[in-house]
């Protein structure tokens, strides 16, 4: 309903756009492999799809393309698909199965190779820090630290690190061949990492790894913060989704209010923490909650809470089953000490059973929900049919500075 | 700097702060919660409930562990919000091993990212938020007291 508006108006912001950024001479369009069809897209917007991912399994995933090169190279490049686009975490992460060519690798200050353990809600990924230059439409992050995912020259995982959860090194384990973690915080870590001793950042010798002080600048971050322009945000745009489809496309549009495509419009602002939480009022009661497009489904509260019940098949015990499909109220409301934002939304609740079976195909399917005690994970479905504006930490944007998230 | 609020409770941030280098076993004995005081250098908060005790720390790293103690004596029930999950080889022990295998059963079936969610006769663990804001709970619901309510571990 909300995305009717802007639908429409897409394909003049686009025209509107690529006038503007060409008069602007915005950099080339180097390798960037977004070159389908004849159309020279706007330098800041990038085509998201939900389609399954790689593996041809991954349900409401939004997954692009990204092209990195070895710094300050115009000829070492490679464009990889398949890249999941994350607003709960931040950084690129490669898998090291996907990538053919060879980048450098990130020393610390006694001459020993870096890796990184990145603790996710599901899991942990673990591997080296390398630099590349990260493209993306016509914007580019030069020598951005990466994280370079299950390389079989860092195999020696950590204790340290697999005690905070069980690996995604590979296709089926992560169902991508990356993460491009476009969240509201800058570095992966933030300040916490740089004296050391978070288990976060390790240096290695000799196969044996441990952990290491990261300077801020050589944390892995998010790349769009480091574009030279549209580097303040991001919006997904993703179309309304009745029920289930076998894909849809939309767009990863760079900055906000920078642009004539990029502006909030009427969207609500909600302040947040750095890492993007704010808190959401269910039934008079208040529950840290953030908008993650890493998440495939709604999770939010419990059973007893909801009054909803879960599947009853074991292997969908992780989703809702309502005998009919709910729609679910709550009132949004901006990270406290922040804008005092309050606002109503809703979502529905199909029944898990019935969306993932009939028919077995769909990648996007709307009304996914299932619980997790204590808090609300508002998940790619309640981005379909919604502009999710992501500012970023300590950014300036037309409405304050960042972190906020804006629908 | 980086610091996070939890709605409920503010967690310090110390400079030279380790992650969070244990947790007690679910399954042991109060040996285990005293042995974590001291490895964390964490503050400790007891709090007695009616069939339970709630012993809470706070690691100067930013991980707040609560850890559900019967009156006997035995840990039931562990739950944690911070930056990082807690060293779950400790925090889970015996039953380390079946949480492995069910998060990788799960991946096999499950497709697509989210949290996760392990509901097993005898065993629930529950891991969810997102990079930078982590939250969990595991606990055996056979050892739970009578009359207690699973979302009273938190």
């Amino acid at each position: 309903m909300r995305a009717l508006p802007s639908r429409i108006l897409l394909p003049l912001g686009l025209v509107a756009a690529s006038v503007m950024t060409f008069g602007c001479g915005a950099g080339s369009n180097g390798t960037s492999g977004s070159s389908q069809n004849g159309n020279n897209p706007p330098s800041n917007v990038q085509t998201i799809t939900v389609n399954g991912g790689p593996d041809s399994n991954f349900v409401d995933g939004a997954f692009t393309s990204v092209t990195v090169c070895v710094p300050g190279s115009t000829t070492s490049c490679q464009t990889i698909s398949g890249i999941l686009v994350d607003t709960g975490s931040s950084g690129l992460r490669i898998l090291s199965s996907a990538l053919t060519i060879s980048l450098p690798q990130q020393n610390n200050s006694s001459g020993n190779p870096v890796a990184e353990c990145a603790a996710f809600a599901s899991g942990i990924t673990w591997g080296p820090v390398q630099t590349a230059d990260v493209k993306m439409a016509g914007e580019v992050a030069s020598s951005m630290p990466i994280q370079v995912i299950g390389s079989s020259n860092f195999s020696n995982i950590p204790g340290t690190c697999t005690a905070q959860g069980v690996p995604m090194d590979d296709l089926a384990n992560l169902g991508a061949n990356g993460l491009l973690g476009v969240g509201q915080a800058v570095q992966d870590c933030g300040s916490a990492c740089v004296p050391g001793g978070q288990q976060m950042y390790y240096a290695c010798l000799s196969s044996v790894c441990a952990d290491t002080p990261e300077s801020l600048a050589l944390q892995v971050q998010n790349p769009v913060a480091s574009f030279a322009t549209d580097n303040n945000g991001v919006i997904i745009e993703l179309p309304a989704v009745s029920g289930g489809e076998a894909s849809v496309s939309g767009s990863l549009i760079f900055g906000i209010g920078t642009q004539s495509n990029n502006g909030l419009g009427g969207a609500t602002v909600f302040g947040t923490d750095p890492f993007g939480d704010f808190s959401t009022t269910y039934n008079t009661t208040a529950y840290i909650s953030f908008l993650d497009s890493g998440s495939n489904g709604i999770y939010f509260l419990d059973s007893n809470t909801t009054g909803i019940p879960l599947c009853t098949q074991p292997s969908l015990n992780f989703l809702y089953c309502p005998a009919s499909a709910k729609d679910i109220s709550v009132v949004n409301n901006a990270f406290m000490g922040t804008n005092g934002a309050s606002a109503p939304a809703s979502f529905p609740v199909g029944n898990g059973l019935n969306l993932v079976s009939n028919p077995p195909n769909n990648n996007a399917i709307n009304g996914l929900a299932g619980p997790f005690p204590g808090l609300i994970d508002f998940g790619l479905p309640f981005f379909f049919g919604r502009n999710v504006f992501t500012a970023f930490d300590g950014k300036s944007t037309p409405a304050g500075t960042g972190p906020y998230t804006a629908y | 700097m980086k610091m996070r609020i939890l709605l409920a409770m503010a967690i310090a941030v110390a400079a030279l702060a380790p992650c969070f280098p244990a947790g007690a076993s679910l399954g042991g004995d109060m040996t285990s919660v005293r042995d974590d005081q001291v490895k964390l250098q964490g503050t400790l908060r007891t709090t007695s409930i009616d069939s339970y005790n709630v012993h809470e720390i706070q690691s100067p790293g930013g991980v707040v562990l609560r850890e559900y103690v019967s009156l006997s004596g035995n840990v039931f029930g562990v739950a944690w919000q911070g930056r990082s999950h807690p060293d779950l080889h400790q925090v889970l022990g015996a039953y380390y091993d079946q949480y492995v295998q069910a998060v990788q059963a799960q991946r096999a079936q499950r497709h697509g990212h989210g949290p996760l969610l392990i509901e097993q006769p005898g065993l629930v663990v529950q891991m969810g938020g997102h990079m930078g804001s982590l939250t969990g709970r595991a606990y055996l619901p056979q050892n739970m007291p009578v009359g207690m309510r699973r979302e009273e571990i938190r």
